[in-house]
């Protein structure tokens, strides 16, 4: 083990000594995929057959015409199968898993999108597979616990701590230091130990070379703004590697929650409550007291409730390569519906939070102009929550009913 | 120095104990009786963890120590409050076991002058492999004392010798894979890894990781020099009380 993985002074590898050879193994390996060109090839390819990748473009026209200024174009990530950019990172590590050759995959997953993933990914490949959830999250997003469960996969509610995704994180890595000879732990966004967060990344880019690609094709120009919404940092990555250049800026969407001054919120780079620490493995910004210990976060999207997030997002944060904003619950429920209304499309809570903060801007923005929303997710998952954002009284009417039967 | 103290000691006891508490948990004033009760039971050693929020490489039974201690205010200052009483009532080497955030949020160099200070002897922290702890090596230098590296049963032999030079006062083995507080075999198994590990180290080895009864201290006696009583005492006080701890250390060996 070599001292690696920085961005500036984020990232890192604090590693407990058990998994010092497994990381090794594993920098080892995505080293020799990186460097395969047909590596690239079959990773496209089943994105391609498996996936539907590349996932499109679409002009939002409605809403273009409905703020008045930028031309709004959305990637359709929840166009992937399972319905979010999370089918990217997991099948790039399934077939790393594969030349590994073990024979069990761990995940976490905090809105269930990436353990969804992960048990489809398993039982294509014929992996056994357990992914750990936070009981809060369990208990908000049972649709994705059912389609786990279906898929073959073991769904263990984690019980300690805040029950959420970083509750999550440390039982998987729990797991893995006892089970790591047979086991991978397909860690679902940019953060966590060296080689995690450029690898997630590496396997995310896919999202933003399409979409350059895609606008260069649409319009012959690059957009003016990029958002996209940032819980670990996994989809904001990917789309963000598209953009390189300074003329395009990425904005990075956080949990607003309740709003920055109540506290209760996820924003760990536009906040001032984070500060650096190193936890479950890396370093970069936490949400974090004085003796280093961590909060609780709140926000109305399980994916974005995260106390850390990606290391190479805080050091852009740093050196103002991209620009971080919030959303409020109800902020992004109204871009939700208005959405909804709009286009007939339906982002992901994560989603609604980039939409959210490109409503803002876009109407300040001249009609020659052109902003990309990557849509992380599509919102049917949320279904629940949803429901009751909205108060839509029919819904209600329809559990009820329902729960009378079951209980006939 | 501790390397001195233990070999020292080894010239009277075949083998050495090292026990842990939790700081705070069930209360400071429990966890002070629990100290108490080791010390009169005759352990050599004792570590002290300092609660954290994210304890990456602990089992069920710490893990929910730490979070009870936190719940009821464990903070760092009083932590170091509660190793100065100790250090100052008691005459074994105690060390702190904690996570690196908890040293880096306090200044790594700020955290060892204050060890040095509350009388502390050394320091264990699992998330921190020493390609990462270039500060904490030399903070803990400066102040004499002694950072304590974990080997693994998946640590190669290159990598054994590469912790040895790294660490001082002993090196803490862990049993086997998994977290604190599991089932390992105190058998045939281990023999092997306990002798590579001798050969590599040249420093007093502390073995830990469900070490639980006599008969797993014996089986260690003659092939490590530390035998480290972690989650069992936890247990213990959860199940019999704080009171109970005493008893069961004095029939260890």
């Amino acid at each position: 083990m070599i001292k690696r993985g920085y961005y500036g002074n984020f990232g890192g590898a604090f590693l407990p000594e058990v998994l010092v050879a497994t990381f090794d193994e594993l920098e080892e390996q995505f080293n020799k995929i990186k460097n395969d060109p047909d590596f690239w090839q079959e990773y496209s390819s089943i994105m391609s057959t498996y996936s539907s990748r590349p996932t499109p473009l679409t002009f939002a026209e409605n809403l273009t015409n409905y703020f008045g200024g930028a031309k709004i174009y959305i990637k359709r990530e929840d166009l992937n199968h399972t319905g979010a950019h999370k089918a990217n990172n997991v099948m790039g590590q399934g077939l790393l898993v594969k030349r590994m050759g073990k024979t069990r995959v761990i995940a976490e997953t905090g809105a269930g999108q990436h353990g969804v993933a992960t048990a489809t990914m398993a039982a294509k490949f014929g992996f056994d597979c357990t992914i750990y959830m936070g009981e809060v999250d369990v208990k908000r997003q049972r649709p994705n616990v059912f389609w786990m469960e279906q898929m073959g996969a073991e769904v263990v509610p984690v019980t300690d701590g805040t029950m959420i995704l970083k509750d999550a994180i440390n039982e998987s890595f729990r797991d893995w230091v006892t089970n790591m000879d047979t086991t991978h732990y397909v860690l679902g966004t940019a953060c966590g130990p060296h080689p995690f967060p450029e690898m997630v990344s590496y396997f995310q880019s896919i999202i933003g070379k399409e979409a350059r690609k895609q606008i260069l094709e649409i319009e012959g120009k690059l957009p003016l703004r990029v958002f996209a919404c940032v819980g670990g940092g996994s989809n904001a990555m990917g789309i963000f590697a598209g953009f390189p250049e300074k003329e395009v800026e990425c904005v990075g969407v956080e949990a607003g929650g309740r709003g920055l001054d109540s506290g209760e919120h996820a924003s760990r780079l536009c906040a001032e409550d984070a500060s650096v620490g190193v936890a479950q493995g890396y370093k970069t910004y936490f949400l974090q007291d004085d003796d280093g210990q961590m909060k609780e976060t709140h926000s109305i999207a399980a994916g974005l409730d995260y106390v850390g997030v990606s290391p190479i997002l805080s050091q852009m944060h740093d050196q103002g390569r991209a620009r971080f904003e919030s959303a409020t619950d109800k902020e992004v429920v109204e871009a939700l519906k208005l959405t909804m209304t709009k286009e007939g499309i339906i982002p992901a809570l994560e989603s609604a939070h980039a939409f959210a903060t490109a409503f803002k801007e876009a109407p300040r923005l001249s009609k020659d102009d052109i902003i990309i929303i990557n849509q992380s997710g599509r919102g049917d998952k949320d279904i629940f929550t949803i429901a009751d954002a909205i108060d839509d009284p029919e819904w209600k009417k329809f559990i009820i009913e329902k729960a009378r039967e079951y209980n006939a | 120095m501790l390397e001195s103290y233990i070999k020292q000691r080894l010239q009277t006891k075949d083998i050495l104990l090292m026990t842990h508490i939790v700081i705070g948990y069930p209360s400071f004033k429990e966890s002070m009786q629990v100290v108490e009760q080791m010390v009169d039971a005759g352990v050599d050693m004792m570590e002290l963890q300092i609660p954290f929020s994210e304890p990456m490489a602990d089992g069920p039974v710490i893990l929910k120590a730490n979070q009870d201690a936190l719940k009821k205010g464990a903070r760092v200052n009083n932590c170091f409050k509660f190793a100065e009483d100790a250090v100052k009532k008691f005459k074994i080497p105690f060390l702190f076991m904690s996570y690196y955030n908890i040293l880096f949020k306090y200044g790594v160099e700020k955290f060892a002058e204050k060890m040095a200070e509350t009388g502390l002897k050394g320091a264990i922290v699992p998330d921190l492999p020493p390609e990462e702890g270039k500060d904490y090596a030399i903070s803990m230098g400066k102040n004499h004392l002694s950072p304590i590296y974990i080997i693994s049963p998946t640590t190669c032999d290159q990598r054994m010798t590469y912790l040895a030079s790294k660490g001082s006062g002993f090196i803490y083995c862990v049993a086997r894979k998994g977290v604190t507080g599991g089932q390992t075999e105190f058998s045939g198994g281990l023999e092997d890894y306990l002798k590579k590990c001798r050969r590599a180290v040249n420093l007093p080895l502390a073995v830990g990781f469900g070490v639980k009864n006599r008969a797993d201290v014996e089986y260690l006696t003659g092939r490590a020099d530390i035998a480290v009583i972690g989650s069992e005492t936890i247990r213990i006080v959860n199940r019999d009380g704080s009171g109970a701890v005493g008893e069961f250390l004095k029939n260890l060996r």
